[in-house]
This record gives C-alpha cells, sequence and structure tokens, in this order.
C-alpha cells in the first residue's frame, strides 16, 4: 500500500467494484464485527471500560490503607472469599482476573492490528512538520502512555502479588500481608517515582481513552455531549489522585 | 429572415398535436425496446453531471451497457454541484396558483419568446418528477416544521415554486444524481472513465459511431465505440476567461462534435448573472457567484450621486436609489437576470458603482435583519454569507454586500430536436451543452430543473427510438479507418501545441480572448463593437497559433497542454459567438444589442426577423460558418413584450 | 487593496506516482492581499512557464469551496490555517509578507500521488458504490411530500450530506482514517425515512469497503477541525452505532427499528 499508482496500461473503466464485496462470505457475525477496524475499536472501548472498572475498584480498594493495616490486609482477605460460600474461596477472584486478562490481551491485540493498519494507511509520511489543531498530547500518545502502564502492571504484580522484588527492608515478603508489602515498597525512593509515572501516564491514557469510548460505542446524543470530556477528565483525575496518594504518603510519613 | 438558409435538417421532430398533448402523444407512438434487448445496445455519456450522471444512471437502469465520461477524478465534481439557489417544480405545494401551464408560460416569457414551445412545456411536465425521484433519492431538501417541503421565490416569477438545499441545491442533486450512477457502477453496469476527456466524435456514414477521448493521467488518445453518444458537457461560459464557471468548464466536446456537423445553435445567448462578487484585483482567476436567492430578502442599491465615497451605513436613505423597485414595482429585486444584470451595469456606468474599485452595487440585508432577526436571515443565508465573507473579507451581516454581473449559463449550444438528437443522428446532447429550452435568457433555479429533465425523463425515452430500428445491426468499430483518421488528428493538434514553443501560456491567450469577448460580446453589444472584435480575434488566434508555450510533454500528465486545447476551442467559438450576436439584429433576453432599445434602456425585439433558432454549420472556418434556421412558432403563448413592470 | 511581497513558496514536486519527489523553493514577489491562495499558485506557475520550466500540478476546479477537487497541505494544515475553508476559498489577506510556506500533497496510502500535488481520491467512490446511496430507480418514485421530515432530521441529514468530498479528513487524520468522510454519507442517508429500509445494508457496505483502503478512527478529532464544512465527528458515532446494530440486527424485523 505505498503511496502509488497503478501502471498507466491498466487504466481503464472502473465498473462491478461493488460485486466482489457483496460475495464476501459472512463469518460468525461477532468475528465479522471485529474483522473490521469500527468493531475492532468497539473491542477497545468494551475491554477498557472493564479495565476502567478495575483501576477505580482497586484504587478504592486500597484506599484502606488510610484506615490502618487491619483494614487493608482484612479487605485483601475478603477478596479471596468473594462469593464465598457459595463459590468456593478465589474462585470468584479467579472469574474475575481472567476476565482482566482476557480484556489485557484483547485491548491489546486489538491496539496492535490497529495501529499496524494505519502504519499501512500512510506508509509515506508528512515531509513537512504537521501543525494539529485537534489531537492533544493524549489522543497521539496512547501507545506510549499504553505500554508504560503495561511495563508498570508487571512490575506492579512482582513487586505486590508474586514478591520477588519487594526484598528490602525488614521482614519478608508475605503476600497476605498487604500493608507491609506496600510500605516496605514505597520506601524505596526509585519504585516511588516509577509508580507516580506511571500513574501519570494511566491518566493520560484515561483523558483519551474514557472519553473516547463514548464516540467507539456510538454513545452520542447531544443532551450528554458536553459532559464526555469532564467525564473522562474526571475519572481520570480520580484514579491519578488516589493512586499516587499512596507513595506519596508512605514516603511523607502518613502511612507507615 | 434576414440573412438566413432555412435547412432541411432542422426539424424539430414535434409531434403534430397541440402543444400540451405532445409529450404523451410522443410516449405513445415511440419505438421500444426489449428490455432483454436493451444491453445489446451500448451509449456513450460524456459528462457526469446532472444531465450526464442521471442520464447514465437511468439508461443503466433500463439495462443499456452505458460508457461514461468524465475528466474530473470522480464524477461528482461536476459543475452542477455549484448551483446554489434551487430548482424549479410546477408542484404548487403552495397553492399560490402554480401550475404546469404557468411554469411553462413563465419559462417561454423569461426566455423572451426564444426556446422552442414544446421542448419547454415537456420541461414543465417533468419537472413534478424530478422533486418526486430526487427526495427518493435522499435529497435534503428544506422542509417546513410540518415536515412538508419548504419552497421560496425565483426572479422571473410570481410564485413559489423553487425547492432547495440550503444555499448548495445543486450539489446535493448532484450527488443524488451521482450516487444513483455509482450504484450502477458499483453493480457493473456503467463503465466509468475519469480523468479522460473527449478529444474529437467520429461520424460513419451519417451517424455518430463514438467518440476518441484523451486519457489526462498518460495522454493516451483511445477510440470508443457506440449505438449511441449523449454529450452532456456543460455550457461554455468560460469563454469570458472571467465567470462563475469552474476553472476547467469548457466547449471541448460540443465544439469537436460541431466540428463534425452538429449544428451550434444561438452561441450569443449567453447569461450575465447579477449578482456575483465584483473582480477584485488583476490576478482574479474566476468570479463567485451570489444565488440569486439573495435577491428573496437583499435589496439592491446605489447612492445616487455618482462617485459617492461615503460608507453605506452614512448614506441616508433618500440619497440611496434602490433602482429595481422604482424601475420595476412588481419584481422589484426579482426582476430576472437580464434585466438586473443591466440596470446593475446601467448604474455602474454612470458612477454610481460601489466598492474600492467602482465595479459594483450594494446587496442590503439590513432591512432583512430588522425585519426578520439576524437568526432567521442565518438561518436561511448563513453559507452563502460566509462565502462572501471568505472571499470579499466583509462581514455581510453589517456591511452590504457588493455585487455586480458576471458570465454565468450560456443558453446557446447544440442544436437538439425534441428528442435532443443533434443533427449528427446518434449524437444527442443534453443538459446545458444543447440550446432547447431557455430561448435567450434562462429563468433562476430551471438550469438544474433541465439537466435532471434530460437525463432522467427525456432521454431515457427518446433514444430507444434511435435504437430500436438498429437492433442486431452491425456497428462500426474502433478498427473503422474513421476512428483511426481521427485519432491521427487528434494526437497530431495536442503533440502541435507541444511544437509551437513560443512564448506565451495558454492562459494568457485565454485572459485576451475573455476581454475582448466581455467587453464587445458580453453585456451590452453594438454592430461596431463586434466588427472590431470579429476582426481582433482572428489576429489573436493567429497569435496562438504561433506564439503558444506548453511546457511538458504529451505522455503524462500536463494541465498546461490540455488548458491549450480548451482554449484553442474556445477562440473558434468566440468568433462564431459574435458572428451570432452581429447577425441578430434584434435584443432579445441576455442578448442585448443597443442600437435595440426603446426609450427606457429596455431590449426591443424583433419577432418579424428573428422568431427563429440561429443554427450555424461548420464549414472549415469559423468566421465562415452558414447561420441556418429554425422558425419557432408560438401556438400556445402569444409573442407579447416582456414587462415585469 | 494592497500587496504583499516576496512570498517563499516551499513546494513539493514530483514528477509522477513512482517518481521521488522533493521540495523546491519558489519565490513570488508580489501578490495582492485579495488574491486566493489558489491564484497566487496560478501566478506562480505563470512565472514557472515564462521561465520555460514546467509548472506546478495541483488539483482545482470550482474555486468557491463545493467541487472538493483542491486540496493541499497548507504549512501542516490541511486546507491551510482557515477553519471551515477549502483551499480555493483561503486568500492571501490571512497571510504575510515574507512568509514562507510549506505545501505539500496529501499523504494516505489510498490516495496516491500523480503528480506534484495532485493525488487520485477515487477510493472514495469505491466507498459511495458499495453502498452510499438510496435504491431509488427512476421511474418509481412517490410524491415527494408522501412521507413529511421533521425539519431537525432534514436539518442534520443535511448537515451531514455537506460533505464535499475533498480528502481532507484523511489527509488530516494522524491515522490516515476516512471515518468523517464515510460517516457523513451514511449519516445522511440513514437519518432520511427514505434510507431506512436500506440502512444496515449500506453502512455494513460502507464500513468494510472503507476498511480495504484506510486506517481506523482513534477519536483525534483533527478530522473535524479540517473539514471545510466543519461536519461534525457525532456522526463517526452515528455510523458505528448502525454498523453494531447491523451485526447484531435480525434483518426480517427491520421495520421495527
Amino acid at each position: 500500500m505505498a503511496q502509488t499508482l497503478q501502471p498507466a496500461q491498466r487504466r481503464g473503466p472502473v465498473t462491478g467494484t461493488a460485486t466482489a464485496t457483496s460475495k464476501r462470505r459472512k463469518k460468525f457475525f461477532l468475528l465479522d464485527l471485529y474483522g473490521t477496524a469500527v468493531g475492532k475499536k468497539y473491542v477497545m472501548a468494551i475491554t477498557g471500560i472493564a479495565m476502567m472498572g478495575f483501576v477505580l475498584a482497586h484504587m478504592i480498594g486500597n484506599l484502606k490503607m488510610y484506615l490502618g493495616e487491619s483494614d487493608l490486609n482484612g479487605y485483601a482477605e475478603f477478596l479471596t472469599r468473594l462469593g464465598y460460600p457459595l463459590a468456593p474461596e478465589n474462585a470468584v477472584l479467579w472469574i474475575l482476573r481472567a476476565g482482566l486478562i482476557a480484556s489485557l490481551a484483547l485491548h491489546l491485540h486489538a491496539a496492535y492490528s490497529l495501529t499496524m493498519m494505519n502504519r499501512h494507511a500512510r506508509a509515506v509520511k508528512y515531509q513537512s512538520a504537521r501543525d494539529y489543531q485537534i489531537a492533544n498530547f493524549a489522543s497521539r500518545t496512547m501507545r506510549l502512555t499504553g505500554l508504560l502502564v503495561l511495563t508498570f502492571l508487571v512490575w506492579h504484580l512482582l513487586d505486590f502479588t508474586f514478591g520477588p522484588t519487594n526484598t528490602l527492608g525488614e521482614g519478608t515478603f508475605d503476600r497476605k500481608d498487604v500493608y507491609d508489602n506496600v510500605v516496605r515498597s514505597f520506601e524505596r525512593v526509585p519504585v516511588s517515582a516509577f509508580y507516580i509515572l506511571a500513574n501519570l501516564a494511566l491518566g493520560v491514557h484515561l483523558y483519551h481513552g474514557a472519553w473516547s469510548i463514548f464516540q467507539s460505542l456510538g454513545w452520542n446524543n447531544p443532551r450528554f455531549n458536553q459532559w464526555r470530556r469532564a467525564f473522562a477528565t474526571a475519572f481520570a483525575a480520580i484514579v491519578v489522585v488516589g493512586n499516587v496518594s499512596f507513595p506519596v504518603a508512605v514516603l511523607a510519613g502518613v502511612v507507615g | 429572415m434576414s440573412n438566413a438558409v432555412l435547412n432541411d435538417k432542422l426539424h424539430s421532430k414535434s409531434p403534430k398535436v397541440a402543444v400540451p398533448e405532445m409529450w404523451e402523444t410522443f410516449k405513445s407512438d415511440m419505438k421500444l425496446v426489449n428490455p432483454n434487448n436493451k444491453r445489446k445496445f451500448k451509449i456513450i455519456v460524456v459528462g457526469t453531471g446532472l444531465a450526464g450522471a442521471s442520464a447514465a444512471a437511468t439508461l443503466a437502469e433500463l439495462g443499456y451497457q452505458v460508457d461514461a465520461f468524465t475528466f474530473h477524478d470522480s464524477p461528482r465534481r461536476a459543475h452542477s454541484i455549484a448551483a446554489q439557489g434551487g430548482i424549479n417544480a410546477a408542484k404548487n405545494y403552495k397553492g399560490d396558483g402554480d401550475s404546469i401551464h404557468r411554469l411553462f408560460y413563465d419559462t417561454i416569457k423569461g426566455g423572451d419568446f426564444r426556446a422552442r414551445e414544446s421542448n419547454v412545456h415537456r420541461l414543465a411536465e417533468v419537472s413534478v418528477d424530478i422533486i418526486d425521484q430526487m427526495v427518493a433519492q435522499g435529497v435534503p431538501f428544506a422542509r417546513e416544521y410540518g415536515g412538508l417541503l419548504d419552497n421560496r421565490s425565483f426572479g422571473g416569477a410570481q410564485v413559489s415554486r423553487t425547492f432547495y438545499a440550503r444555499g448548495q441545491t445543486g450539489q446535493q442533486l448532484l450527488l443524488g444524481a451521482y450516487q444513483q450512477m455509482a450504484r450502477q457502477i458499483g453493480l457493473g453496469n456503467v463503465r466509468l472513465w475519469n480523468r479522460t476527456e473527449l478529444v474529437d466524435t467520429v461520424v460513419v456514414d451519417g451517424r455518430c459511431a463514438g467518440i476518441v477521448t484523451r486519457d489526462l493521467m498518460t495522454g493516451e488518445i483511445v477510440s470508443h465505440a457506440a449505438h449511441a453518444v449523449v454529450l452532456c458537457t456543460g455550457g461554455y461560459g468560460n469563454v469570458f476567461f472571467l465567470s462563475t464557471n469552474a476553472m476547467a468548464c469548457n466547449v471541448t466536446a460540443a465544439w469537436r462534435a460541431h466540428r463534425r456537423g452538429a449544428f451550434f445553435a444561438n452561441p450569443c445567448y449567453t447569461q450575465i448573472h447579477p449578482t456575483c462578487i465584483p473582480q477584485a484585483d488583476e490576478t482574479q482567476s474566476k468570479l463567485t457567484l451570489m444565488s440569486e436567492s439573495l435577491r428573496n430578502d437583499g435589496r439592491v442599491w446605489v447612492p445616487k450621486m455618482a462617485g459617492d465615497d461615503r460608507e453605506p451605513h452614512l448614506i441616508p436613505e433618500d440619497e440611496r436609489d434602490y433602482y429595481l423597485e422604482r424601475l420595476y414595482p412588481s419584481f422589484g429585486n426579482l426582476a430576472p437576470r437580464d434585466i438586473s444584470s443591466r440596470a446593475a451595469k446601467r448604474a455602474v456606468d454612470k458612477g454610481q458603482g460601489v466598492g474600492p474599485l467602482k465595479n459594483g452595487v450594494y446587496l442590503d440585508f439590513s432591512d432583512a435583519i430588522t425585519r426578520l432577526g439576524k437568526d432567521v436571515v442565518q438561518e436561511r443565508y448563513g453559507n452563502l454569507f460566509e462565502m462572501y465573507e471568505r472571499i470579499a473579507g466583509e462581514d455581510p451581516y453589517t456591511v452590504p454586500m457588493r455585487i455586480y454581473p458576471a458570465s454565468h449559463y450560456t443558453m446557446g449550444g447544440l442544436w437538439v430536436d425534441y428528442e435532443l438528437m443533434t443533427t449528427i443522428p446518434g449524437l444527442y446532447a443534453a443538459g446545458e451543452a444543447n440550446f432547447s429550452d431557455h430561448g435567450a435568457n434562462r429563468l433562476g433555479a430551471s438550469a438544474l430543473m433541465q439537466g435532471l429533465s434530460d437525463g432522467y425523463f427525456v432521454l431515457p425515452y427518446t433514444i430507444g427510438n434511435y435504437l430500436a430500428p438498429m437492433l442486431n445491426k452491425p456497428i462500426p468499430g474502433t478498427d473503422h479507418p474513421a476512428f483511426q483518421a481521427a485519432e491521427a488528428e487528434a494526437r497530431q493538434r495536442f503533440q502541435g501545441y507541444l511544437d509551437i514553443k513560443g512564448t506565451r501560456s495558454p492562459d494568457w491567450f485565454h485572459r485576451e480572448l475573455g476581454k475582448i469577448i466581455w467587453d464587445y460580446c458580453g453585456m451590452e453589444r453594438t454592430e461596431q463593437g463586434l466588427e472590431k472584435a470579429l476582426s481582433e480575434l482572428p489576429a489573436l488566434y493567429e497569435e496562438f497559433q504561433k506564439d503558444l508555450r506548453v511546457t511538458g510533454d504529451g505522455g503524462s500528465l500536463n494541465q498546461t497542454l490540455e488548458k491549450a486545447g480548451r482554449v484553442d476551442d474556445f477562440f473558434q467559438l468566440g468568433m462564431l459567438m459574435c458572428k451570432d450576436a452581429l447577425e441578430r439584429r434584434e435584443s432579445c433576453g441576455g442578448h442585448f444589442r443597443a442600437e435595440y432599445q426603446d426609450d427606457e434602456g429596455e431590449a426591443t425585439r424583433d419577432d418579424e426577423h428573428f422568431a427563429h433558432v440561429a443554427a450555424w454549420e461548420w464549414t472549415g472556418d469559423p468566421m465562415q460558418s452558414i447561420r441556418n434556421v429554425e422558425p419557432l412558432e408560438f401556438t400556445t403563448v402569444h409573442l407579447a413584450t416582456r414587462s415585469y413592470k | 487593496m494592497s500587496h504583499l511581497s516576496d512570498i517563499k513558496l516551499k513546494i513539493w514536486r514530483q514528477a509522477g506516482p513512482d517518481q521521488q519527489g522533493r521540495f523546491e523553493t519558489y519565490l513570488v514577489p508580489s501578490i495582492s492581499d485579495e488574491a486566493s491562495f489558489l491564484e497566487m499558485l496560478d501566478v506562480l506557475n505563470e512565472q514557472l512557464i515564462h521561465e520555460g520550466r514546467e509548472p506546478v500540478v495541483f488539483d482545482h476546479d470550482c474555486r468557491e469551496g463545493i467541487c472538493g477537487t483542491c486540496s493541499l497541505m497548507i504549512d501542516g494544515q490541511a486546507h491551510g490555517p482557515q477553519r471551515g475553508t477549502a483551499t480555493c476559498q483561503l486568500h492571501m489577506r490571512k497571510f504575510q509578507s515574507g512568509a514562507e510556506i510549506v505545501i505539500e500533497p496529501w499523504r494516505a496510502s489510498a490516495f496516491p500521488i500523480i503528480k506534484d500535488l495532485m493525488v487520485d481520491r477515487a477510493a472514495f467512490d469505491r466507498i459511495v458504490e458499495a453502498g452510499g446511496f438510496i435504491t431509488a430507480e427512476t421511474g418509481g418514485a412517490p410524491d415527494a411530500n408522501l412521507i413529511p421530515i421533521p425539519k431537525p432530521v432534514a436539518d442534520a441529514a443535511m448537515d451531514a450530506a455537506a460533505c464535499i468530498g475533498c480528502g481532507a479528513c484523511v489527509a488530516a487524520c494522524p491515522n490516515g482514517a476516512a471515518n468523517l468522510f464515510t460517516a457523513a454519507k451514511v449519516a445522511h442517508l440513514n437519518l432520511l425515512p427514505q434510507g431506512q429500509a436500506e440502512r444496515f445494508k449500506r453502512v455494513e457496505a460502507m464500513v468494510e469497503t472503507m476498511d480495504e483502503y484506510f486506517g481506523s478512527c482513534t477519536n483525534h478529532g483533527e478530522c473535524e477541525a479540517a473539514c471545510p464544512k466543519e461536519i461534525s465527528i457525532d456522526v463517526i458515532a452515528l455510523m458505528h452505532q448502525d454498523y453494531r446494530k447491523a451485526k447484531f440486527q435480525n434483518r426480517k424485523s427491520l421495520s421495527r427499528t
């Protein structure tokens, strides 16, 4: 798809252009939907909503840190017993985790294929500087902020869930002693700095993503359009402020 | 009849019944092609504007093989797209007394009794079907709050019969027709050749056998054979250089057909539109029209005192001359185009012009804004006001617009009979390219009507009448010597432009040509001036042939070379135009001869000697063309002096 | 009327589709501020022909902002710096004497360069051919006033239908997506009662054809800013909605939508 033309001798009349498309064999309708960029954006948006729900709940849950060690550790314990005794321990948590992992995988796959599609769509770039009017820092750095958050996610799991990187200070990593793990981790300034940076990236990602959802899902109504941007800004701000407060509180000695 | 030849080729073939019954009679009597046989016929449609796109779509729907040609990148670029104001139809949705007869009568009268009654009546009849068809295509015409279609008034009519889609009616109609054609392209029933220009028509054994085209991207000259050819290639208003036409509009297709035997009718009938933005500087490449619909609410005036330099708002009411309201009280600011244009010219010539170059008159909306409020005015004309603001750099909500007449439309064109066939059998002309419906002056909102009427509702019927007897008879292929000769001639012509290697660009010649035509064959013509033009034009044309410079080569995209070919044809047409204007010793509609006017400066027709169509026959030299005539008979309306007082 | 002097133009020159292109610099010594941007290029071209050089090829036609033929990336903005304005309606009064103006063709794989600043936008026609129409063959139409259309609906359809097909949306989009063009046509036809019968078939065909040529929409909003008709990206949301419905809709109950 380079920006070139068919050779001159092939110029001839255009006809029958729609007959080929109508003969295209239809797949199962969801796969069919996912086959187009519009469908992939649906997937981006829906998985985005799932992950937004997670980051918000995660942040709110972690606020228990301010209530003290027993509250936070109790909350962690509660999560493992979600739906218990109807469901065995950890079962519901793992269902939720599976959903999140699937969301993340789909989000990444859709993002990757759309990026490749967009690269092909402009194989030859502009040779002079662009002067963007509306496209902002957030919308143009989605890939960058997304990758940063992904990297952080890996570190974050190693640090707080599996523990191999959480080795500093007194004592050893105990998965159940969440409060201790958090405090020990954030006392390392570089870790806190990375955490803050990643959360700012998450905020920037959400600032565009949470707005973009509405367009991608076709939720557009003059009655609420003006609130779409406000929602995205508020959502991003709440998540960032909540999350960033944790390392700050630890470093400032408020918690710990 | 003065200086005229009656030619037996000029039979209108109108059915021999009363005018209102003609179309029904024709449809009952015409020959039909069986649906299964239609696919055996190939029809070439050149041009994809309103007439071309609607014809190509409809013919393809009927089952014919259609090859459509456009020199644009896409059919949607055709200049029909620029029509702003609206489209007339005798729907009488307003219940204000409109009828088919009244639209017919208004069109004949508006054309100053120089159009053929039979064609015009048919136009009025099918006008109602056009609106139905276009609404079905999804054209978003303006609506009332109740959901029914809205109408507005246009010049030369006392009823509201104009349907509109904001100030973009032409665009919406063209997109409707284009989309209908696009569907046929998608289905494989129309083959579209884009960026391909007609450079010749081919006549074999007295019938049109096909065309020769040039691929604008590769310079390749190719022949195309067909059972019939339809030219929907628009008007020749760009002969003036400065006109409201698009830059690429040209006469080439019609002219090349003319050179192969199609008579060219009434070339001197050109319309000068009264509401265009005046020329602002010497580099101006085109003039921009401001829709006639603006005259619904705008008032035209000039200062009473010549050379008045005051800002418009400083000129008190009693020192303003609302000359249209004063001279034509019953039509006021909605007087027909030719009349309004000449009135503006008279005012500017008397020194009452306004603006930095003193070359305009005011079109003032302050009364309308006071009466209706800015919101209503914005709703009606918002996009036109914005367009004016962009071009002129002034805000028409606060400063009156400045307007001046400019060449806009050409009523003349290829002579066609009732079936829209030219004097070459098998070659048809539709839309602005033909001469048939507007006489000496076109009413506002009638061009769109005519283009769509020809393409949707006339040609698809009449073409079968010609094709039916040709069933299963072989037609000459592109290997016929006539095609080969035409191809060779075209190659030679384009190589010729490149080989001159002179010093001046095609644009330079075009500009000079335009000046001569505008000065002597523009809004006001005199015998002396036309003779002067006819002496200057051949000299300039000779210079063109000796001193033209075309850079680049003929084997790839070359806009200068394209332009050279078009200017060449404009030169030849320009000479014919002046000859026609000289020979028509009367004033009628857009053709105003200063010698023939009454005491008040109104046009004086000479029905005794000139109630005819002048159809020119090519002889090899535009200065020596033969003037044939088709007498016009008026059986349904009575010849009368046009009065809009 | 005053004049601007010494306009420096950095223009992309490319001899043909597969040729190597480059920027070349030209000087327009003097130009009226009333001149349009394209008239300024006309002046340059006359100058070039006079010097025996090949003039700059650019697409243009009506020069009143409606045909959509003109293009040009001017100083990094599609159709130049004035909002809601096609290149042909941009006037030199928006520039200063001594300005350096960079002019580049639209860049998108679906818009191959033909020569210099001229590109081929035929991909747009393919999208329309796929479904951008209402099937109503000539002759069978009912009376135009048979179906009343609420004014707000007619107005919204008209807003979308104002698209001139210039391709600025694709040119401006960081992803080279044509969602605004496609959605404008979908919205025009899908909002109207006449368009309901083919509503979902249309949006499917058009979106899927669009996908063959163009990039994807990531909601930058750059297209709306570049659109000479200022068509809102609201239409894109509408298209997305209709596309989803098209995939889920039971076509046998179309009349209930």
